[in-house]
C-alpha cells in the first residue's frame, strides 16, 4: 500500500472515532434524560404521567424504526443549521447522534426497568424525593446496565458511520467502499474490514471489563 | 384542673400512643377496573415501646395495612397519626420529613447492590443533607449495634441473609426513628437465623424505646417477641388482644388456624375423626389452658385425687408465649357433669381455664373447620383409654 493510501487510512480511521465518539457522547447525553424520563413516567413509575410516557415513546420508536440511509436525507436542514453544512464529518455526527440518542433512551429504560422496585419504595420509606430516587437508586443501580447500553451503541454507530460517506462524512467504511469497491483495491477493503473488526473487539471487551467491575450483584 | 404540667406528664408517659389508625380503609383498582377492598375500617392505637404483631393469611391485607403507617400506600379514607402528627393531613416536603421518624425493613431486605454495607446504612442520612461526619459518627455505632463492624466494606451479595437484614435494621435505625415498621423482615431467612433477628429486635426496642410493628406469617416470631397482636382477614382486624390471650383463647377459626403452628390448641384432625367412630356415651372432650406461674404445679394430679377424676389425655404442650410458660392439654373424661364443674372450678381457682369441645364430637359438618394440621401432638393411638389417670391412680 503506498504511503497517500496509508495516510488516507489514517484520516478515515479518525474520522470515524470521531463520528462514532462524538455522536456516541451526545447520544448518551440525550439518551439518559430520556431513558429516565420514559421510566418515570410511566404507569408503574415514580412520576406516573401516561400521556407524556407514550409521546416520548411514539417518537423514540419513529426515529428508531426510520432506516439510517432515509434519516441521514431527512434531516439535512437540521444538519445544516447545527454543523453550518450538509456535507463532511461533523454534518454526519448530527444524523448519527439522532439516531443514537433513541436507542440508548430505550437501552437505558430496559436497564432502570430492571433495578427492584423494593429498593425505590426503601428510599420513598426513607423520605427520598423524586430527585434523589433517580440520582442515589436508579442510575447508580442501573449503571453497569447504561454501560452496557453505551457499549451496543458504540458498536452499532461504527456500523451506521460506514454510510456516513453517502454525504461526504468520510471515515473507514466509506474508504473501503471508494478505493477497495469502487477502485478495486480489494486489499483496502480487507484492511478495513480488518481494523473495524478490531475497534469493535476492543470497544465490546472494555465496555464488558468495566460492567463486570461496576456490577456487585 | 388544666395545669401545665397534667398535659407534659401524659406527653412524657412511656406508655403514650405512639401510632393511631382511625377508620383506615383501603381499595385498588385493577387495570381491569375491579375493586379490591385490602383494608376495611381499622381502627387501632399501638402504645409508645410495644412490640406490635400483625398476623393473617396470604392477602388479608397485612403489607397494605403496614405500608399506610408510613404512607406508602396512602389510605383511601380514614387518619393516620404517628408520633403525635396526622400524616394524612402533611403536604408532601412534610410527609418525607416525617418518614424519618419512621424506619422499615422489608423481607427482601430491599438494599442498593452498588453500595457496600457501609454505604447502605449511610444512604437516609444522605438523603437527609447531612455532612460526611456526621455520617460517619452515626454510621459506625450501628455498624456495632448490629455486629456487621468488620463487613462494613463488602457489598450486599457478599453478605448472607441475616446480615443483609441486620444492615437493612442498621439502615432503618439510621434516622433515628422512633417507629420500626417490619414486612416478614425474617420470613426469608432459617430458623436460627430468625431468633437472632428477633433478638436484634428486641434489644433495640428495649435500648432505644422503639415501638415496633411487624407482620409475619411466622407464630414463632409473634410468640417470640410481641407483646400484642392482631389478626387481620379480608382487610379486617378481625382479633386483637395481648398474644398471651390471643393465643390461650382464640376467638375465631382464622385465628386457631394460624396459631396452630405453634400451639397445640386444635385437636389434630385424625384424632378427632377416631374418636367420632367410637362409642363414647356420655364422655366430654375437654380443653385446658394452663397459663402463669401455676403450670409446673402438679395441679392435674391434685385434681385428680380430689375429685376421683378419670380421663384420657389426646393431646397437649407446654410452651412459652411471651417468656411466660403456657400450656393446652385436650381430653376426655367420662366423669360426671357435677364432677366436672368442681374440678373446673378448682382448677379455674388455679388459673387453667376449662373449654368444654363435646360438640366436636359430633359429626363433622360438611367442609370441616380447618384442615390445617397441628405439628405438635401427643399420639394416641387405638381406643381412648384413660391411662394416664390410671397411671396417676396407680402410683398415688
Ligand atoms: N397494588 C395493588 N393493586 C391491586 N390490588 C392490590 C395491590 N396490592 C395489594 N392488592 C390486593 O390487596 C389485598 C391485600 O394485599 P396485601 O399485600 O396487603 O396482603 P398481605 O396480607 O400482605 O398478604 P401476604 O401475606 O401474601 O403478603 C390482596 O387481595 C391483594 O391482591
Ligand atoms: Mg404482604
Amino acid at each position: 500500500m503506498s504511503p497517500e493510501l496509508l495516510a488516507l487510512f489514517w484520516d478515515s480511521f479518525l474520522e470515524t472515532l470521531a463520528m462514532v465518539g462524538t455522536a456516541g457522547l451526545v447520544g448518551a447525553l440525550v439518551g439518559i434524560p430520556l431513558g429516565v424520563a420514559l421510566h418515570v413516567t410511566d404507569e408503574q413509575g415514580i412520576l406516573p404521567h401516561p400521556w407524556l410516557s407514550r409521546t416520548l415513546g411514539i417518537v423514540i420508536n419513529a426515529v428508531r424504526s426510520t432506516p439510517f440511509i432515509i434519516l441521514l436525507v431527512a434531516v439535512i436542514p437540521l444538519t445544516r443549521v447545527l454543523a453550518g453544512s450538509s456535507i463532511g464529518t461533523a454534518a454526519a455526527i448530527v444524523p448519527l447522534t439522532i439516531a443514537a440518542a433513541p436507542f440508548i433512551a430505550r437501552l437505558v429504560e430496559t436497564a432502570l426497568r430492571e433495578v427492584d422496585r423494593g429498593l425505590v419504595e426503601a428510599a420513598q420509606a426513607m423520605g427520598a424525593t423524586n430527585l434523589q430516587i433517580v440520582t442515589k437508586i436508579l442510575l447508580p443501580e442501573a449503571l453497569p446496565g447504561i454501560v452496557a447500553a453505551f457499549t451496543v451503541t458504540l458498536v452499532s454507530l461504527v456500523g451506521y458511520s460506514a454510510m456516513a460517506g453517502a454525504i461526504g462524512g468520510g471515515g473507514l467504511g466509506d474508504l473501503g467502499i471508494r478505493y477497495g469497491y469502487q477502485r478495486f483495491l480489494p486489499e483496502v477493503m480487507l484492511l478495513v474490514v480488518l481494523v473495524l473488526i478490531a475497534f469493535v473487539q476492543i470497544v465490546q471487551s472494555a465496555g464488558d471489563r468495566l460492567v463486570r467491575k461496576l456490577s456487585h450483584r | 384542673m388544666g395545669s401545665p404540667t397534667a398535659g407534659l406528664a401524659a406527653r412524657t408517659d412511656a406508655r403514650h400512643t405512639m401510632i393511631e389508625l382511625t377508620h383506615v380503609s383501603q381499595h385498588y383498582v385493577d387495570n381491569q377496573g375491579a375493586l379490591t377492598h385490602a383494608v376495611r375500617d381499622v381502627s387501632l392505637q399501638i402504645a409508645s415501646g410495644e412490640i406490635f404483631g400483625i398476623i393473617g393469611r396470604s392477602g388479608a391485607g397485612k403489607s397494605t395495612l403496614v405500608r399506610s403507617l408510613n404512607l406508602l400506600h396512602r389510605p383511601s379514607s380514614g387518619t393516620v397519626h404517628v408520633a403525635g402528627r396526622e400524616l394524612t393531613a402533611l403536604s408532601p416536603d412534610a410527609l418525607r420529613e416525617a418518614r424519618h421518624e419512621i424506619g422499615m425493613i422489608f423481607q427482601h431486605f430491599n438494599l442498593l447492590s452498588s453500595r457496600t454495607v457501609y454505604g447502605n446504612v449511610a444512604l437516609p442520612l444522605e438523603l437527609a443533607g447531612q455532612s460526611r461526619t456526621q455520617i460517619r459518627e452515626a454510621v459506625e455505632p450501628l455498624l456495632e449495634l448490629v455486629g456487621l463492624a468488620a463487613q462494613r466494606d463488602r457489598y450486599p451479595s457478599q453478605l448472607s441473609g441475616g446480615q443483609k437484614q441486620r444492615v437493612g435494621i442498621a439502615r432503618a435505625l439510621a434516622s433515628r426513628p422512633k417507629v420500626l415498621l417490619s414486612d416478614e423482615a425474617t420470613s426469608a431467612l432459617d430458623p436460627e437465623t430468625t431468633r437472632a433477628i428477633l433478638d436484634l429486635l428486641r434489644k433495640i426496642n428495649r435500648e432505644l424505646g422503639l415501638t415496633i410493628v411487624l407482620i409475619t406469617h411466622q407464630m414463632q416470631v409473634v410468640k417470640q417477641i410481641c407483646d400484642r397482636v392482631a389478626v387481620m382477614d379480608a382487610g379486617r382486624v378481625i382479633e386483637l388482644g395481648s398474644v398471651l390471650d390471643v393465643f390461650r383463647t382464640p376467638q375465631h377459626d382464622v385465628t386457631r388456624a394460624l396459631i396452630g403452628d405453634v400451639i397445640a390448641h386444635e385437636l389434630p384432625s385424625g384424632i378427632l375423626e377416631r374418636l367420632r367412630k367410637q362409642e363414647l356415651g356420655a364422655a366430654r372432650l375437654l380443653r385446658l389452658a394452663f397459663t402463669g406461674d401455676e403450670v409446673d404445679r402438679p395441679l392435674l394430679s391434685e385434681a385428680v385425687r380430689r375429685f376421683d377424676l378419670d380421663f384420657s389425655i389426646l393431646h397437649g404442650q407446654v410452651d412459652e408465649v411471651q417468656g411466660q410458660p403456657f400450656g393446652s392439654l385436650t381430653i376426655l373424661t367420662r366423669a360426671s357433669p357435677a364432677t366436672i364443674a368442681e374440678a373446673s372450678a378448682f382448677l379455674a381457682e388455679h388459673g387453667v381455664s376449662t373449654e368444654d369441645l363435646t360438640a366436636q364430637l359430633l359429626p363433622a359438618p360438611s367442609g370441616s373447620s380447618s384442615g390445617a394440621s397441628a405439628p405438635h401432638l401427643t399420639l394416641l393411638r387405638g381406643d381412648a383409654v384413660p391411662l394416664a389417670t390410671e397411671a396417676l391412680n396407680r402410683v398415688a
